[in-house]
């Protein structure tokens, strides 16, 4: 069983800054880290291993630092790594990273046939979702999106059995392999790394690939080039107005509160007690 | 580009052949699109039997149905529905394609949007048009919702972006509305479908609950702690509303996960929303601002909530909840219905 997982290196969004005066990301006031979803999706592929055996891979798309993201993904458990960076990915949407990254796979499936790809469910800087459901379309193996848990997985009937989530619930899906499948967080609960793989990851030097390392690559479908979305303005929401301040004591205003609410209800006939 | 002309809409159905909130909404949006670009509004309506769908569409604002009926596209699976999709969207050319960003209309419009090579913006919150350039202006919360950024797809057509779903307003349904509906044929075997659906289980706990709820009351981390935090389940209980909370009350753990309201939680439209020891960060607000009534209690009165709030109370939360609770406690039913 080789399964691929994709991992991106984002900024840390719960802390990082923007400038209100220009409106952009002020990259140096967040540090990078392992996309928490795709941790996650490094996660399941390991816990896969373990079960039934096989290779996980890790590949991502970004500049010489990501290394420290497939390192990462070394002490979680993946026994390769994979960077792609180049110029010519820069400035890349959805669109064109999933193109940039099924090239890379089709690469990898000539080292080791792939049966599976692993994605997070999105990135926590583009926050899109779109580039898991994208590499499926581009390898034509089936997605299976929002994915909470891999039941089963039979090798050799070459079959999956997944529960994905959904509106008001999950479905149980069966799929056949090869497929991709996007992770949400409650798939697993990271572990902790165990001692030899830190000092594996310490050491770890992935493959690294440029644009010309890759077969049969349209320039004209990668990076800014090929990127059909840009980025209009920027801009802050408008600063709604609020509504109205009670006044007086706390008995006075929660009083008043409770005569408002009285007063509107007319505006909704329905009993919350029963509802 | 110019033979790409309407703007589109996906019409998510359930298995139980019930249209989605989020399709309505987009048809309401959708409308305003058209009517501004002077140009159809089609619903894109696939599955089994669910042709009798198509009136419904029409009385919430399209002009035209697209109809795939066939036994494959029963339940949602990418590889049927996109196929159906990629048909139409190929013979008929849409400017403006919306679906609604839930796990289905995502994962279809990644699919469509990679075959059709055009671009895709994720989540969209607001959509309008540049009618001088002719373009859809999609806008987003970026960077974590600090800011928004609008997205456009200048030289590919169709221009497509999922939306979030109740933050659009669905028209009144009105059934003197008139409509085409066009039916396709499509070639799909089940044999060729890679995944099957096996099961569906309804998950009808305090998440679904929390989306359909009248009344909630959501506490943040002014409450203090968890002991703290038990005034919020006693006034929630006292008027019989749901709980909900912050990101930072999840964290603390005070509250399971399905409870958390905001841009990477639920998104809930109640009657009435009590924002209790809440700052109204803007991960918070898009979550909840659409609610009818909103209830600010909180001790710092320049806290951004009150910006969102119809009713303000500046005060400590540990005075006015328990206040509250006995008010409610002695009204009478008939003085105040609703709680
Ligand atoms: C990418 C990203 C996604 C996020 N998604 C979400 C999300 O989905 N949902 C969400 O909620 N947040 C989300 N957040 C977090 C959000 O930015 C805020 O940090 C969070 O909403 C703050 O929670 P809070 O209001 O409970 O806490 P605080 O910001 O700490 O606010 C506490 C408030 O309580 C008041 N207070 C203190 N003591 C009392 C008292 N005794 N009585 C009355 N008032 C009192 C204070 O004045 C303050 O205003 C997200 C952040 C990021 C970066
Ligand atoms: N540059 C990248 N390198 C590797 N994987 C990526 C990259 N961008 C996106 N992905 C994968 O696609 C998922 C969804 O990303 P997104 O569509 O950007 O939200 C991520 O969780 C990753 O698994």
């Amino acid at each position: 069983m080789h399964i691929v997982v994709c991992v991106k290196q984002v900024p840390d969004t719960k802390i990082i800054k923007i400038n209100p005066k220009t409106n952009t990301l002020d990259r140096r006031s967040a540090p990078a880290i392992l996309n928490p979803f795709d941790a996650h999706a490094v996660q399941e592929a390991v816990k896969i291993k373990k079960r039934i055996g096989g290779t996980v891979s890790v590949l991502s798309m970004g500049p010489p630092q990501a290394v420290a993201i497939i390192k990462n993904s070394i002490e979680i458990g993946a026994d390769r790594g994979y960077l792609i960076s180049d110029r010519a990915f820069a400035g890349a949407d959805t669109l064109a990273t999933s193109y940039a990254l099924s090239k890379a796979l089709e690469k990898i499936q000539e080292e080791m046939p792939i049966d599976m790809v692993i994605c997070g469910k999105h990135a926590i800087d583009g926050d899109t979702g779109q580039v898991g459901p994208g590499i499926a379309r581009r390898l034509d193996i089936p997605p299976v999106t929002n994915v909470i848990e891999v039941t089963e997985v039979n090798h050799k009937e070459k079959k999956v059995l997944i529960k994905r989530k959904q509106i008001n619930g999950y479905e149980v899906i069966e799929a056949q392999l090869p497929c991709l499948l996007t992770v949400e967080k409650e798939v697993n609960e990271i572990e902790y790394a165990p001692m030899p793989n830190m000092i594996k990851a310490a050491r770890y030097e992935p493959t690294v690939w440029s644009v010309n390392d890759l077969n049969d690559v349209d320039k004209a479908q990668l990076g800014l080039k090929g990127s059909p979305t840009v980025v209009g303005k920027m801009f802050t929401p408008p600063k709604p107005e609020g509504g109205k301040r009670l006044e007086g004591t706390s008995d006075e205003q929660v009083r008043e509160l409770v005569t408002l609410l009285a007063e509107k209800k007319n505006l909704f006939n329905f009993d919350v007690n029963n509802s | 580009m110019e033979e790409y002309s309407g703007v589109w809409v996906f019409i998510e159905v359930d298995e139980e052949k019930n249209i989605e909130g989020v399709s309505l909404e987009l048809l309401g949006a959708g409308r305003a699109l058209a009517d501004k670009l002077n140009v159809p509004l089609a619903g894109v309506l696939l599955g089994d039997n669910i042709r009798g769908l198509a009136n419904q569409v029409i009385y919430s604002g399209a002009d035209t149905v697209y109809v795939v009926d066939h036994p494959v596209l029963n339940l949602y699976r990418t590889e049927a529905f996109m196929k159906a999709v990629i048909l139409l969207a190929e013979k008929y050319k849409p400017e403006i394609f919306l679906y609604g960003a839930t796990p289905n209309g995502k994962d279809l419009a990644s699919a469509i949007a990679t075959d059709l090579s055009t671009g895709l913006t994720a989540d969209t919150t607001m959509l309008d048009i540049d009618l001088e350039k002719r373009l859809l202006e999609a806008s987003r919360p970026a960077f974590g919702g600090n800011i928004m950024a609008t997205i456009l797809c200048k030289k590919h057509r169709p221009q497509m972006a999922t939306v979030r779903p109740k933050v659009m307003k669905a028209l009144q349904p009105d059934d003197s509305r008139l409509g085409k509906i066009i039916e396709e044929e499509l070639e799909l075997r089940e044999e060729d479908m890679r995944t099957k659906v096996l099961e569906i289980v309804k998950d009808v706990t305090k998440k679904a609950n929390l989306a359909d709820a009248h009344v909630i009351v959501a506490g943040g981390k002014g409450l203090g702690d968890q002991q703290g935090f038990q005034l919020i389940h006693e006034l929630a209980e006292t008027i019989g509303a749901s709980v909900g909370g912050t990101r930072d009350v999840i964290e603390a753990g005070w509250l399971p996960h399905e409870l958390q309201i905001g841009q990477t939680g639920e998104t809930v439209t109640p009657k009435i929303y009590f924002a209790i020891g809440i700052s109204g960060a803007i991960q918070h607000v898009v979550g909840m601002k659409n609610s009818e009534i909103i209830i600010a209690i909180n001790k710092n009165p320049e806290a951004a909530i009150f910006d969102v709030a119809t009713y303000g109370i500046v005060g400590d939360a540990h005075e006015i909840v328990p206040k509250l609770i006995q008010q409610f406690k002695g009204i009478s039913k008939g003085d105040l219905s609703y709680v």
